[in-house]
Protein backbone atom coordinates (compact mmCIF):
# COMPACT_ATOMS: atom_id res chain seq x y z
CA UNK A 1 0.00 0.00 0.00
CA UNK A 2 1.19 2.98 -1.05
CA UNK A 3 2.40 5.56 2.18
CA UNK A 4 0.61 8.67 2.72
CA UNK A 5 2.96 11.04 1.34
CA UNK A 6 3.29 8.80 -1.95
CA UNK A 7 -0.60 9.44 -1.97
CA UNK A 8 -0.20 13.31 -1.66
CA UNK A 9 2.72 13.53 -4.58
CA UNK A 10 0.24 11.79 -6.38
CA UNK A 11 -2.45 13.69 -6.19
CA UNK A 12 -0.16 16.84 -6.60
CA UNK A 13 1.03 15.74 -9.94
CA UNK A 14 -2.65 14.46 -11.22
CA UNK A 15 -3.69 18.16 -10.13
CA UNK A 16 -0.94 19.97 -12.01
CA UNK A 17 -1.69 17.58 -15.25
CA UNK A 18 -5.13 18.64 -15.12
CA UNK A 19 -4.41 22.51 -15.24
CA UNK A 20 -2.52 21.68 -18.31
CA UNK A 21 -4.63 20.25 -20.23
CA UNK A 22 -7.31 22.87 -19.01
CA UNK A 23 -5.41 24.98 -20.15
CA UNK A 24 -4.61 23.48 -23.45
CA UNK A 25 -8.25 23.16 -24.05
CA UNK A 26 -8.83 26.91 -23.11
CA UNK A 27 -6.48 27.91 -26.05
CA UNK A 28 -7.75 25.32 -28.52
CA UNK A 29 -10.83 26.75 -27.80
CA UNK A 30 -9.58 30.02 -28.99
CA UNK A 31 -7.51 28.96 -31.87
CA UNK A 32 -10.64 27.17 -33.28
CA UNK A 33 -12.43 30.40 -32.98
CA UNK A 34 -10.02 31.65 -35.06
CA UNK A 35 -9.36 28.54 -37.53
CA UNK A 36 -13.39 28.68 -37.81
CA UNK A 37 -13.39 31.97 -39.06
CA UNK A 38 -10.97 31.82 -41.72
CA UNK A 39 -12.66 28.95 -42.85
CA UNK A 40 -15.55 31.01 -43.23
CA UNK A 41 -13.97 33.35 -44.83
CA UNK A 42 -12.51 31.71 -47.59
CA UNK A 43 -15.95 29.63 -48.51
CA UNK A 44 -17.51 32.31 -50.91
CA UNK A 45 -13.96 32.01 -52.95
CA UNK A 46 -13.68 28.57 -53.17
CA UNK A 47 -17.57 28.33 -53.65
CA UNK A 48 -17.65 30.83 -56.41
CA UNK A 49 -14.37 29.13 -57.88
CA UNK A 50 -15.62 25.93 -58.34
CA UNK A 51 -18.90 26.92 -59.78
CA UNK A 52 -17.28 28.95 -62.90
CA UNK A 53 -15.13 26.14 -62.95
CA UNK A 54 -17.79 24.08 -63.34
CA UNK A 55 -19.35 25.71 -65.86
CA UNK A 56 -16.01 26.12 -67.76
CA UNK A 57 -15.19 22.55 -67.71
CA UNK A 58 -18.35 21.53 -69.15
CA UNK A 59 -18.13 23.59 -71.96
CA UNK A 60 -14.68 22.62 -72.72
CA UNK A 61 -15.54 19.10 -72.41
CA UNK A 62 -13.88 16.30 -73.46
CA UNK A 63 -12.64 17.77 -76.11
CA UNK A 64 -9.28 16.38 -76.97
CA UNK A 65 -7.57 19.54 -76.68
CA UNK A 66 -8.12 20.01 -72.91
CA UNK A 67 -5.63 21.00 -70.53
CA UNK A 68 -4.10 17.72 -68.88
CA UNK A 69 -5.09 18.76 -65.46
CA UNK A 70 -8.52 18.22 -66.28
CA UNK A 71 -8.62 15.24 -68.11
CA UNK A 72 -6.14 13.25 -67.06
CA UNK A 73 -3.25 11.90 -68.83
CA UNK A 74 -5.41 9.15 -69.95
CA UNK A 75 -3.73 6.34 -67.13
CA UNK A 76 -4.35 6.67 -63.57
CA UNK A 77 -1.13 3.71 -62.74
CA UNK A 78 0.91 6.29 -60.21
CA UNK A 79 -1.44 7.16 -57.78
CA UNK A 80 0.07 10.49 -55.29
CA UNK A 81 -1.32 10.81 -52.01
CA UNK A 82 -1.03 13.83 -50.36
CA UNK A 83 -1.30 13.46 -46.95
CA UNK A 84 -2.18 16.49 -44.60
CA UNK A 85 -2.48 16.16 -40.62
CA UNK A 86 -0.94 18.40 -37.81
CA UNK A 87 2.17 19.43 -36.88
CA UNK A 88 1.51 18.59 -33.36
CA UNK A 89 -0.01 15.91 -31.62
CA UNK A 90 -2.22 15.65 -27.96
CA UNK A 91 -5.66 16.16 -30.50
CA UNK A 92 -7.36 13.01 -29.69
CA UNK A 93 -7.50 10.50 -33.15
CA UNK A 94 -7.03 13.54 -35.24
CA UNK A 95 -3.75 12.28 -36.90
CA UNK A 96 -4.55 8.66 -36.07
CA UNK A 97 -7.87 9.00 -38.31
CA UNK A 98 -6.12 10.74 -41.60
CA UNK A 99 -3.07 8.72 -41.36
CA UNK A 100 -5.87 5.22 -41.13
CA UNK A 101 -7.36 6.08 -44.26
CA UNK A 102 -4.75 7.54 -46.03
CA UNK A 103 -2.87 3.94 -45.34
CA UNK A 104 -6.09 1.77 -46.16
CA UNK A 105 -6.40 3.89 -49.54
CA UNK A 106 -2.74 3.04 -50.03
CA UNK A 107 -2.85 -0.64 -49.45
CA UNK A 108 -6.05 -1.17 -51.36
CA UNK A 109 -4.31 0.71 -54.46
CA UNK A 110 -0.98 -1.64 -54.07
CA UNK A 111 -3.54 -4.49 -54.11
CA UNK A 112 -4.81 -3.25 -56.91
CA UNK A 113 -1.11 -3.47 -59.15
CA UNK A 114 -1.00 0.64 -58.72
CA UNK A 115 2.42 2.79 -58.14
CA UNK A 116 1.83 4.70 -54.91
CA UNK A 117 3.48 7.97 -53.89
CA UNK A 118 3.10 9.65 -50.72
CA UNK A 119 3.70 13.53 -49.68
CA UNK A 120 3.22 14.53 -46.34
CA UNK A 121 2.45 17.67 -45.09
CA UNK A 122 2.31 18.12 -41.26
CA UNK A 123 5.00 15.99 -39.19
CA UNK A 124 2.60 13.46 -37.44
CA UNK A 125 1.13 12.14 -40.17
CA UNK A 126 5.08 11.83 -41.80
CA UNK A 127 5.56 9.62 -38.73
CA UNK A 128 2.17 7.44 -38.68
CA UNK A 129 2.75 6.47 -41.82
CA UNK A 130 6.59 6.10 -41.83
CA UNK A 131 6.54 2.62 -40.69
CA UNK A 132 4.50 1.02 -43.34
CA UNK A 133 5.07 3.28 -46.44
CA UNK A 134 7.84 4.57 -45.46
CA UNK A 135 9.50 3.64 -48.75
CA UNK A 136 6.89 5.55 -50.68
CA UNK A 137 7.37 8.64 -49.06
CA UNK A 138 8.92 11.38 -51.69
CA UNK A 139 8.66 14.04 -50.27
CA UNK A 140 7.66 16.08 -46.93
CA UNK A 141 6.73 19.85 -46.56
CA UNK A 142 6.96 21.24 -43.04
CA UNK A 143 4.18 23.62 -41.87
CA UNK A 144 5.55 23.93 -38.40
CA UNK A 145 6.74 27.27 -38.45
CA UNK A 146 3.17 28.77 -40.33
CA UNK A 147 1.65 30.64 -36.92
CA UNK A 148 -1.57 31.11 -39.37
CA UNK A 149 -2.08 29.34 -42.71
CA UNK A 150 -2.44 31.54 -45.81
CA UNK A 151 -3.28 31.40 -48.98
CA UNK A 152 0.68 31.20 -50.07
CA UNK A 153 1.55 28.05 -48.03
CA UNK A 154 -1.03 26.21 -49.82
CA UNK A 155 0.27 27.75 -53.51
CA UNK A 156 3.86 26.60 -52.29
CA UNK A 157 2.33 23.01 -51.72
CA UNK A 158 0.16 23.52 -54.96
CA UNK A 159 3.20 24.57 -56.53
CA UNK A 160 5.46 21.24 -55.75
CA UNK A 161 2.19 18.96 -56.65
CA UNK A 162 2.02 20.65 -60.25
CA UNK A 163 5.61 20.30 -60.41
CA UNK A 164 6.01 16.62 -60.39
CA UNK A 165 3.08 16.51 -62.32
CA UNK A 166 4.23 18.13 -64.88
CA UNK A 167 7.13 15.76 -64.80
CA UNK A 168 5.33 13.32 -65.01
CA UNK A 169 5.73 11.90 -61.96
CA UNK A 170 1.88 10.82 -61.04
CA UNK A 171 -1.09 10.33 -63.19
CA UNK A 172 -4.06 10.86 -60.22
CA UNK A 173 -3.39 13.29 -56.77
CA UNK A 174 -5.93 12.62 -53.65
CA UNK A 175 -5.31 15.05 -50.69
CA UNK A 176 -6.45 13.41 -47.52
CA UNK A 177 -7.82 16.27 -44.48
CA UNK A 178 -10.00 16.03 -42.60
CA UNK A 179 -13.34 17.77 -42.78
CA UNK A 180 -14.93 19.86 -39.40
CA UNK A 181 -18.28 19.07 -38.39
CA UNK A 182 -18.29 20.31 -35.11
CA UNK A 183 -16.00 19.98 -32.22
CA UNK A 184 -16.78 16.22 -31.54
CA UNK A 185 -16.82 14.92 -35.35
CA UNK A 186 -14.05 15.42 -37.46
CA UNK A 187 -14.29 13.22 -41.21
CA UNK A 188 -11.24 12.24 -42.72
CA UNK A 189 -11.72 12.72 -46.07
CA UNK A 190 -9.78 11.94 -49.51
CA UNK A 191 -10.31 13.49 -52.33
CA UNK A 192 -9.04 13.83 -55.78
CA UNK A 193 -7.44 16.91 -57.29
CA UNK A 194 -5.79 16.13 -60.25
CA UNK A 195 -7.33 15.67 -62.66
CA UNK A 196 -9.82 17.63 -61.45
CA UNK A 197 -13.53 16.71 -60.79
CA UNK A 198 -15.47 19.17 -60.70
CA UNK A 199 -19.60 19.42 -59.62
CA UNK A 200 -21.11 19.47 -63.04
CA UNK A 201 -23.21 22.44 -62.76
CA UNK A 202 -27.50 21.29 -62.42
CA UNK A 203 -29.41 20.57 -65.49
CA UNK A 204 -31.67 23.91 -65.46
CA UNK A 205 -29.50 25.94 -62.99
CA UNK A 206 -29.66 29.59 -63.59
CA UNK A 207 -26.12 29.51 -64.04
CA UNK A 208 -25.27 26.68 -66.19
CA UNK A 209 -27.81 28.49 -69.00
CA UNK A 210 -25.59 31.90 -69.69
CA UNK A 211 -23.50 31.92 -72.22
CA UNK A 212 -20.29 33.37 -71.00
CA UNK A 213 -17.98 35.60 -73.67
CA UNK A 214 -14.79 34.27 -72.34
CA UNK A 215 -11.71 36.44 -73.00
CA UNK A 216 -9.35 35.43 -73.63
CA UNK A 217 -10.64 32.43 -75.21
CA UNK A 218 -12.10 29.33 -72.98
CA UNK A 219 -8.95 27.23 -72.79
CA UNK A 220 -6.74 30.36 -72.22
CA UNK A 221 -8.72 30.82 -69.20
CA UNK A 222 -9.18 27.03 -68.01
CA UNK A 223 -4.86 26.52 -68.27
CA UNK A 224 -4.95 29.87 -65.95
CA UNK A 225 -7.40 28.79 -63.96
CA UNK A 226 -6.70 25.06 -63.00
CA UNK A 227 -3.27 25.32 -61.46
CA UNK A 228 -5.37 27.99 -59.09
CA UNK A 229 -7.88 25.22 -58.74
CA UNK A 230 -5.41 22.84 -57.27
CA UNK A 231 -4.37 25.69 -54.77
CA UNK A 232 -7.76 26.72 -53.76
CA UNK A 233 -8.29 22.97 -53.16
CA UNK A 234 -5.36 22.37 -50.79
CA UNK A 235 -5.81 25.71 -49.20
CA UNK A 236 -9.92 25.14 -48.29
CA UNK A 237 -8.77 21.53 -47.46
CA UNK A 238 -5.59 23.29 -45.35
CA UNK A 239 -7.87 25.10 -43.29
CA UNK A 240 -10.61 22.51 -42.73
CA UNK A 241 -7.95 20.47 -41.77
CA UNK A 242 -6.64 23.59 -38.85
CA UNK A 243 -10.14 23.84 -37.81
CA UNK A 244 -10.64 20.06 -37.12
CA UNK A 245 -7.34 20.14 -34.75
CA UNK A 246 -8.32 22.35 -32.69
CA UNK A 247 -11.89 20.77 -32.42
CA UNK A 248 -9.94 17.51 -32.23
CA UNK A 249 -7.60 18.75 -29.42
CA UNK A 250 -10.28 21.00 -27.72
CA UNK A 251 -12.67 17.70 -26.91
CA UNK A 252 -9.41 15.72 -26.33
CA UNK A 253 -7.92 17.93 -23.78
CA UNK A 254 -11.51 18.14 -22.14
CA UNK A 255 -11.61 14.31 -21.67
CA UNK A 256 -8.34 15.03 -20.08
CA UNK A 257 -9.15 17.41 -17.92
CA UNK A 258 -12.29 15.54 -16.69
CA UNK A 259 -10.53 11.99 -16.56
CA UNK A 260 -7.89 13.96 -13.77
CA UNK A 261 -10.63 14.70 -12.03
CA UNK A 262 -11.99 11.61 -11.57
CA UNK A 263 -8.83 10.66 -10.59
CA UNK A 264 -8.04 13.33 -8.39
CA UNK A 265 -11.23 12.32 -6.20
CA UNK A 266 -10.52 8.38 -5.80
CA UNK A 267 -6.92 9.43 -4.76
CA UNK A 268 -8.71 12.07 -2.20
CA UNK A 269 -10.71 9.08 -0.66
CA UNK A 270 -7.87 6.81 -0.95
CA UNK A 271 -5.25 9.09 0.83
CA UNK A 272 -8.10 10.56 3.43
CA UNK A 273 -8.86 6.07 4.63
CA UNK A 274 -5.19 5.70 4.95
CA UNK A 275 -4.84 8.41 6.74
CA UNK A 276 -7.89 7.21 8.66
CA UNK A 277 -6.25 3.55 9.26
CA UNK A 278 -2.75 5.56 10.53
CA UNK A 279 -5.18 7.22 13.46
CA UNK A 280 -6.66 4.35 14.16
CA UNK A 281 -3.92 2.15 14.42
CA UNK A 282 -2.31 4.67 17.22
CA UNK A 283 -5.27 4.50 18.98
CA UNK A 284 -5.19 1.11 19.18
CA UNK A 285 -1.36 1.13 20.41
CA UNK A 286 -1.88 3.80 22.86
CA UNK A 287 -5.01 1.92 24.21
CA UNK A 288 -3.26 -1.15 24.58
CA UNK A 289 -0.07 0.38 25.73
CA UNK A 290 -2.28 1.82 28.67
CA UNK A 291 -3.50 -1.18 28.92
CA UNK A 292 -1.25 -3.28 29.84
CA UNK A 293 0.26 -0.63 32.99
CA UNK B 1 -30.90 57.06 -59.84
CA UNK B 2 -28.33 55.01 -61.86
CA UNK B 3 -28.54 51.92 -62.03
CA UNK B 4 -26.67 49.44 -59.82
CA UNK B 5 -25.32 45.94 -59.70
CA UNK B 6 -24.01 43.54 -57.31
CA UNK B 7 -20.59 43.94 -57.14
CA UNK B 8 -18.37 40.98 -54.47
CA UNK B 9 -14.35 41.45 -54.51
CA UNK B 10 -12.96 37.68 -52.75
CA UNK B 11 -9.66 36.76 -52.19
CA UNK B 12 -8.73 33.20 -50.99
CA UNK B 13 -8.40 34.56 -47.72
CA UNK B 14 -11.49 37.16 -46.93
CA UNK B 15 -14.04 38.94 -48.94
CA UNK B 16 -12.92 42.37 -49.39
CA UNK B 17 -15.95 44.40 -50.82
CA UNK B 18 -19.70 43.08 -51.52
CA UNK B 19 -21.69 46.37 -52.11
CA UNK B 20 -23.94 47.50 -55.32
CA UNK B 21 -22.26 49.53 -57.56
CA UNK B 22 -22.53 51.77 -60.93
CA UNK B 23 -19.28 50.12 -62.43
CA UNK B 24 -16.30 48.76 -62.03
CA UNK B 25 -12.58 48.93 -64.23
CA UNK B 26 -11.57 45.66 -64.42
CA UNK B 27 -7.93 44.75 -65.50
CA UNK B 28 -8.62 41.82 -68.09
CA UNK B 29 -5.89 40.00 -69.50
CA UNK B 30 -6.98 41.06 -72.73
CA UNK B 31 -7.01 44.65 -71.73
CA UNK B 32 -8.70 47.21 -69.28
CA UNK B 33 -12.89 46.83 -69.57
CA UNK B 34 -15.54 48.62 -67.90
CA UNK B 35 -18.11 46.79 -66.70
CA UNK B 36 -21.60 48.54 -65.94
CA UNK B 37 -24.69 47.02 -65.02
CA UNK B 38 -26.49 44.68 -67.50
CA UNK B 39 -23.21 43.66 -69.14
CA UNK B 40 -23.54 40.64 -70.97
CA UNK B 41 -22.34 37.87 -69.46
CA UNK B 42 -18.43 36.88 -69.85
CA UNK B 43 -15.37 35.25 -67.99
CA UNK B 44 -12.28 36.90 -68.14
CA UNK B 45 -8.78 36.76 -66.62
CA UNK B 46 -7.12 38.96 -64.65
CA UNK B 47 -3.35 40.73 -64.68
CA UNK B 48 -2.26 42.40 -61.81
CA UNK B 49 -3.27 45.91 -61.82
CA UNK B 50 -5.41 48.31 -60.26
CA UNK B 51 -9.69 47.77 -59.64
CA UNK B 52 -11.50 50.75 -59.19
CA UNK B 53 -14.59 50.12 -58.05
CA UNK B 54 -17.58 53.14 -58.65
CA UNK B 55 -19.97 53.41 -56.09
CA UNK B 56 -22.69 55.84 -54.98
CA UNK B 57 -20.75 57.13 -52.23
CA UNK B 58 -16.93 57.53 -54.59
CA UNK B 59 -14.70 55.49 -55.76
CA UNK B 60 -12.93 52.83 -54.26
CA UNK B 61 -9.20 50.96 -55.40
CA UNK B 62 -8.07 48.06 -54.95
CA UNK B 63 -4.68 46.25 -56.23
CA UNK B 64 -4.86 43.24 -57.20
CA UNK B 65 -2.97 40.18 -58.80
CA UNK B 66 -3.95 38.27 -61.01
CA UNK B 67 -7.43 35.84 -60.87
CA UNK B 68 -10.52 36.30 -62.53
CA UNK B 69 -13.86 37.84 -62.99
CA UNK B 70 -17.36 36.63 -63.67
CA UNK B 71 -19.97 39.12 -65.23
CA UNK B 72 -23.48 37.74 -64.73
CA UNK B 73 -26.23 39.02 -62.81
CA UNK B 74 -23.87 40.92 -60.73
CA UNK B 75 -19.65 40.88 -61.11
CA UNK B 76 -17.70 38.76 -59.07
CA UNK B 77 -13.96 39.31 -58.69
CA UNK B 78 -11.75 36.45 -57.36
CA UNK B 79 -8.73 37.30 -56.98
CA UNK B 80 -5.39 35.86 -56.08
CA UNK B 81 -4.68 38.85 -54.09
CA UNK B 82 -6.48 41.58 -53.72
CA UNK B 83 -5.80 44.67 -51.22
CA UNK B 84 -7.01 48.22 -50.43
CA UNK B 85 -4.77 50.32 -52.67
CA UNK B 86 -4.26 52.60 -49.54
CA UNK B 87 -2.42 49.31 -47.87
CA UNK B 88 -0.30 48.77 -50.48
CA UNK B 89 3.33 50.73 -49.45
CA UNK B 90 6.72 50.87 -51.14
CA UNK B 91 7.74 47.30 -49.17
CA UNK B 92 4.61 44.67 -49.86
CA UNK B 93 5.03 46.52 -53.62
CA UNK B 94 8.47 45.27 -54.34
CA UNK B 95 7.65 41.64 -52.35
CA UNK B 96 5.27 41.37 -54.94
CA UNK B 97 7.67 42.56 -57.90
CA UNK B 98 10.27 40.30 -56.47
CA UNK B 99 8.15 37.23 -56.42
CA UNK B 100 7.11 37.78 -60.43
CA UNK B 101 10.88 38.33 -61.05
CA UNK B 102 11.67 35.01 -59.27
CA UNK B 103 8.86 33.07 -61.33
CA UNK B 104 9.99 34.77 -64.14
CA UNK B 105 14.34 33.67 -63.51
CA UNK B 106 12.31 30.37 -62.89
CA UNK B 107 10.43 30.01 -65.75
CA UNK B 108 13.65 31.56 -68.25
CA UNK B 109 15.63 28.23 -66.60
CA UNK B 110 12.67 25.85 -67.18
CA UNK B 111 11.79 26.58 -70.66
CA UNK B 112 14.94 27.58 -72.50
CA UNK B 113 13.77 27.05 -75.76
CA UNK B 114 10.33 28.20 -75.80
CA UNK B 115 9.00 31.27 -75.92
CA UNK B 116 5.43 31.17 -75.23
CA UNK B 117 5.66 30.52 -70.92
CA UNK B 118 8.63 32.84 -70.60
CA UNK B 119 6.75 35.75 -72.54
CA UNK B 120 3.89 35.00 -70.26
CA UNK B 121 6.18 35.76 -67.47
CA UNK B 122 7.65 38.79 -68.29
CA UNK B 123 4.02 40.20 -68.89
CA UNK B 124 3.03 39.49 -65.52
CA UNK B 125 6.62 40.68 -64.13
CA UNK B 126 6.06 44.25 -66.37
CA UNK B 127 2.39 44.49 -65.29
CA UNK B 128 3.32 44.25 -61.87
CA UNK B 129 5.70 47.21 -61.86
CA UNK B 130 3.61 49.21 -63.95
CA UNK B 131 1.26 49.01 -60.72
CA UNK B 132 3.85 50.26 -58.75
CA UNK B 133 3.77 53.75 -61.12
CA UNK B 134 -0.61 53.84 -61.03
CA UNK B 135 -0.12 53.83 -57.47
CA UNK B 136 2.61 56.51 -57.07
CA UNK B 137 4.93 54.37 -55.74
CA UNK B 138 8.88 54.46 -57.38
CA UNK B 139 9.16 51.80 -59.47
CA UNK B 140 11.21 48.72 -58.53
CA UNK B 141 13.27 48.30 -62.42
CA UNK B 142 13.19 44.42 -63.21
CA UNK B 143 16.29 42.47 -64.96
CA UNK B 144 14.78 41.01 -68.11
Amino acid sequence: MPSLKDLKTRIESVKSTRKITKAMQMVAAAKLRRAQDAAEMARPYTERFNAVMGALAASVGDSDSAPKLLSGTGKDDVQLLVVMTAERGLCGGFNANIAKLAKQKAAELKAKGKTVKILTVGKKGRDAMKRDFGSLFIGHIDLSDVKRIGYADAQGIAKDILGRFDAGEFDVATIFYAKFVNVVSQIPTAQQVIPAAFDAPEEGDAASNTLYDYEPDEEAILADLLPRGVATQIFAALLENGASEQGARMSAMDNATRNAGEMIEKLTIEYNRSRQAVITNELIEIISGAEAL
Amino acid sequence: MAETMQFDLVSPERSLMSAQVKSVQIPGADGDMTAMPNHAPLITTLRPGILTVETEKGTEEFVVTGGFAELGEGLSVLAERALPKGDVDQATYEAMVDEAQSTYNQTKETFKNEPGPVDDAAKLLSDMVAVGTHIGLSPKQPSL
